[in-house]
């Protein structure tokens, strides 16, 4: 790598790196309802793409490097967005007797195998507050 | 790169115009260096997608089952998962100054820099170590001998199959890369490396920040989820 | 034909073979033409074994009754055949044989970018096969090589996770040397050697590493998920925690589909080689049959759960996965079509290589074919899991990969070891060995139509004559196979001694002695032309 980068630049990552650790355990502790998820994976892919521009040097690299990196993360993403648009939509189809069953979504996830059925708590209220990353 | 049709191997005086460290099958350092690059990259995408499967039952699994996720969550030490997320960042950034070193010519420091990485990655996996023990006090390891309280158990049971699998898998790249550091420290304190050639260093370096990257996102994934609530059970 | 007079070669004096002829000279070597002939060996015996397993199946299955083995050595006998084949010869076969001998001859470069990595694959893959082999001999495996949960995490009392550390350890073969074979290709090209003046094999094998390094990783885990699930008791796949066993599916077909791209696209670049060669003309369209190439690796991700359609996914995601299916049929269909322009008026020199490679566009053809139909969400619900599938794969598979495999092997050949084959025992094989595959799998169309399921050792007596039929032709087939063994290795003792260029071949690989320089080229070549010039060559064959 021909570019040298000066120190402060590191600690200047770093310190950005810090800062964004101690916001996401702030922001986890408190309920922000469907947005906490989405913060938190926000933050994680931001201080991700610090390290790999400026650890990594991705920044100071070959566009093929680039290429590369992108690639990586692009087939990552079929292979997630594909799969999940598989379970996502199985509860569309929710005609009964049909191959779907009784109408899975979402908001209904799918009930276990062997629990017995009698389960009064809804699901509805605990899936708005965590994990909510589709909508 | 025309003048490279003088590199012939039978004559090995040549030997004397080129550095020890080019290989033979290269016309340079410069292209042994892009090669290296490009190799080390790709390795890294590899990675991507190895752990890429293990976010994608990770994902499907806590959309099905949100509250079991929040409750094996909230067993997790928030703590000291936040400890070793600063350590772990700090090891990434002795790790790029060890490689800045190498860079500029440093060798003492180089050296030292690596070693402090080493150090930090030894303060990760020494308080995993106290994590996972206490998971296995508290049986909240799957098999047969979990146990788990409240209607959500088989599914916790599946939060922490994936705790297990992508932590553990986090840590054994981490054992691997100290091997890698031990290797590399050593050759440093060797002097092997000038200017001209640091490219293993760069490549660890590559490797460690790869890691690092990993456990930016296991973090918020396992140790965040729903932390706002205290769960019921 | 009458052999073109060529004079009396002598054996050149310095040759990568003779060189140095210790074991350690071959166990340590970082030499990629020498990796490439341990390679050979190694998948050899693999396809050997595949093959005893096969006549298994094809033994059993002569007689409707379950008169020869049991329903579990048969669930085994399947497992391992589809194991040893799909792993250790498909996938390897000519990546690792072919690509790693020339693709740096064709490059201009004095090796790949990584040798001793290189040599490391080869370490990995061995390791991978002793394993998976030892596990064969143990107790076998009989979850198919699908490895399906949860069965094979829970029920099934055979060697799993021995088979699956195998499985994995060979994954990591496979994605070094895509990994090497991608650098090797951007970094070591010969000064002039443009992308676009890259033979078209080299773009194969390009495309092919892209599907190695981006899929492989993927399996890997899969595997190792359900190793750790059945040996520690995790539950990911596990439906009695509420796991779903189709995410196994899922995650596993992503990297094996993309992985029978990694089968057959090699042997498609082989075969561009061939026709080009053997058309004495450049392949018609060139750029298309190179971006068809990236255009399958590509799209070969986008399609993976088209063998999920009856196992439980919705209806709208079948859709969709049926809708890229059909998309990524069209570049292979036009590298077939670019083949058949190739050879369109050309004056064809029909040597051996060219018989295999038409031999292959024949059965391509059908297999690529009879992909649509299974891509049809509404025939699928009736043919999945029937002896149609299985026609369809093995005409892939065996007609077109392996058929394409020997035509890049029969080309190189002389290349490699510097000796000719017997052109007539070559032709005299090819045909057995097309005649004999017809007649195992044309049949099987019809079974499966008529609703034979597969993975079943006993069978209604009114399917009987087809799948006689089908056992006779297996007879034929090894009866080919083992032909060509015979008179490649006569070859190697008494076979006629060839120079440089026997075919009169464009490509770097021809322009340097046969066998080829321990270095490979005497000096640097540089490239100022394209591809494939043969319109400018003033030699006459045939």
């Amino acid at each position: 790598m021909a570019h040298v980068a000066p120190k402060t630049l590191y600690y200047t990552i770093f310190g950005a790196l810090m800062v964004l650790t101690i916001v996401t355990v702030e922001v986890a502790t408190h309920n922000f309802g469907a947005l906490n998820f989405p913060v938190a994976i926000g933050i994680a892919i931001t201080k991700a793409t610090l390290v790999i521009l400026f650890f990594m040097h991705a920044k100071y690299s070959s566009t093929l490097t680039k290429l590369f990196i992108g690639t990586a993360f692009f087939f990552l993403g079929i292979m997630l967005v594909l799969t999940m648009s598989d379970y996502l939509s199985r509860g569309l189809h929710t005609y009964t007797g049909g191959a779907g069953g009784p109408g899975y979504s979402v908001r209904q996830p799918r009930p276990p195998a062997v629990l017995k059925i009698d389960e009064g708590e809804s699901h509805g209220g605990a899936a708005e507050g965590a994990a909510d990353p589709s909508h | 790169m025309a003048d490279a049709a003088m590199t012939d191997h039978g004559a090995h005086a040549v030997h004397a115009h080129h550095h020890p460290d080019l290989q033979h099958h290269f016309d340079s350092l410069e292209q042994q260096h892009e090669a290296a690059t490009l190799g080390m990259w790709m390795f890294l995408i590899t990675e991507v997608l190895f752990f890429g499967g293990l976010f994608l039952a990770y994902m499907l699994y806590r959309i099905w089952y949100p509250e079991a996720w929040a409750e094996g969550s909230y067993q997790l030490n928030l703590m000291l998962g936040t400890i070793n997320t600063v350590v772990l960042i700090g090891s990434s950034l002795t790790m790029a100054l060890a490689v800045r070193s190498a860079q500029t010519g440093g060798q003492r420091a180089t050296v030292v820099w690596l070693i402090l990485t080493m150090l930090l990655g030894l303060v990760f996996l020494i308080i995993k170590y106290f994590e996972y023990a206490e998971k296995f006090e508290h049986h909240h390891v799957p098999g047969h001998n979990f146990a788990f309280p409240g209607p959500h158990s088989p599914q916790v049971q599946i939060y922490f199959s994936l705790y297990f699998l992508m932590t553990g898998l986090h840590a054994t790249h981490m054992l691997i890369g100290f091997g890698l550091l031990s290797v590399i420290s050593w050759m440093a304190h060797k002097k092997r490396f000038s200017p001209a050639w640091y490219t293993p260093v760069e490549m660890s370096g590559l490797y460690w920040h790869f890691v690092d990257i990993v456990w930016i996102f296991l973090f918020p994934l396992l140790y965040l989820v729903d932390r706002a609530h205290v769960p019921v059970g | 034909m009458a052999t073109q007079t060529a004079p009396l070669v002598a054996a050149p004096a310095v040759t990568y073979l003779n060189h140095e002829t210790t074991v350690a000279s071959w166990l340590l070597t970082k030499d990629h033409k020498r990796i490439g002939i341990m390679y050979l060996l190694v998948v050899t015996f693999a396809f050997a074994l595949g093959g005893v397993f096969a006549s298994g199946i094809r033994l059993e299955l002569a007689t409707p009754a379950g008169d020869l083995v049991s329903a579990d050595t048969y669930n085994k006998l399947f497992t391992m055949h589809g194991v040893a084949m799909v792993f250790f010869v498909l996938i390897p076969a000519v990546p690792a044989i072919l690509g790693n001998f020339v693709l740096p001859l064709m490059l201009g470069a004095k090796d790949v970018a990584f040798p001793k990595l290189n040599l490391l694959s080869w370490y990995i893959f061995v390791i991978g096969f002793l394993f998976t082999v030892y596990a064969m001999l143990a107790r076998g495996v009989d979850t198919g090589w699908t490895f399906y949960t949860p069965y094979s995490s829970r029920a099934s009392n055979s060697n799993v996770m021995m088979t699956g550390i195998g499985v994995f350890i060979t994954g990591f073969s496979s994605i070094l040397t895509g990994l090497n074979f991608m650098v090797t290709i951007h970094r070591m090209r010969a000064p002039g050697l443009t992308w676009f003046r890259l033979p078209l094999f080299v773009w194969a094998v390009y495309a092919t590493s892209l599907v190695q390094v981006l899929g492989t990783p993927v399996i890997a885990i899969t595997v190792l998920s359900l190793a750790i699930e059945r040996f520690l008791g995790f539950g990911i796949f596990d439906p009695a925690l509420g796991g779903d066993p189709v995410l196994f599916q899922h995650m596993f077909w992503f990297y094996s589909h993309p992985a029978v791209y990694i089968m057959i696209l090699p042997p498609m670049g082989a075969i561009s080689e061939v026709i080009a060669c053997f058309s004495r003309k450049s392949v018609f369209g060139y750029s298309f049959v190179a971006f068809s190439s990236l255009a399958i690796a590509i799209f070969g991700f986008l399609v993976w759960a088209h063998h999920l359609f009856v196992a439980g996914i919705s209806v709208y995601s079948a859709l969709v996965f049926s809708f890229l299916t059909y998309a990524v049929a069209i570049p292979s269909a036009v590298k077939t079509f670019n083949w058949a322009a190739t050879m369109y008026r050309a004056a064809i020199w029909l040597k051996a290589p060219m018989i295999w490679a038409i031999a292959f566009l024949g059965l391509f053809l059908v297999g690529g074919l009879t992909g649509l139909f299974t891509a049809a969400l509404g025939v699928d619900v009736h043919i999945h899991d029937t002896y149609f599938v299985v026609a369809h794969f093995h005409f892939i598979m065996v007609g077109g990969a392996i058929m394409g495999y020997f035509a890049g092997l029969h080309f190189w050949w002389p290349k490699i070891t510097g000796r000719m084959y017997s052109d007539i025992w070559a032709k005299v094989a090819a045909i057995i060995v097309f005649a004999g595959f017809n007649l195992t799998f044309g049949p099987q169309f019809i079974l499966g139509y008529m609703g034979m399921p597969r993975r079943y050792h006993v069978y209604p007596p009114e399917y009987q004559v087809l799948n006689v039929l089908s056992s006779a032709g297996a007879s034929i087939l090894a009866v080919g196979y083992l032909l060509v063994g015979i008179y490649l290795v006569a070859s190697l003792f008494k076979g006629e001694r060839v120079g440089a260029n026997p075919w009169h071949a464009t490509g770097l690989e021809w322009t340097t002695q046969s066998p080829p320089l321990p270095h490979n080229f005497e000096t640097q070549p540089v490239v100022t032309e394209d591809a494939y010039e043969y319109a400018t060559r003033e030699v006459k064959v045939g």
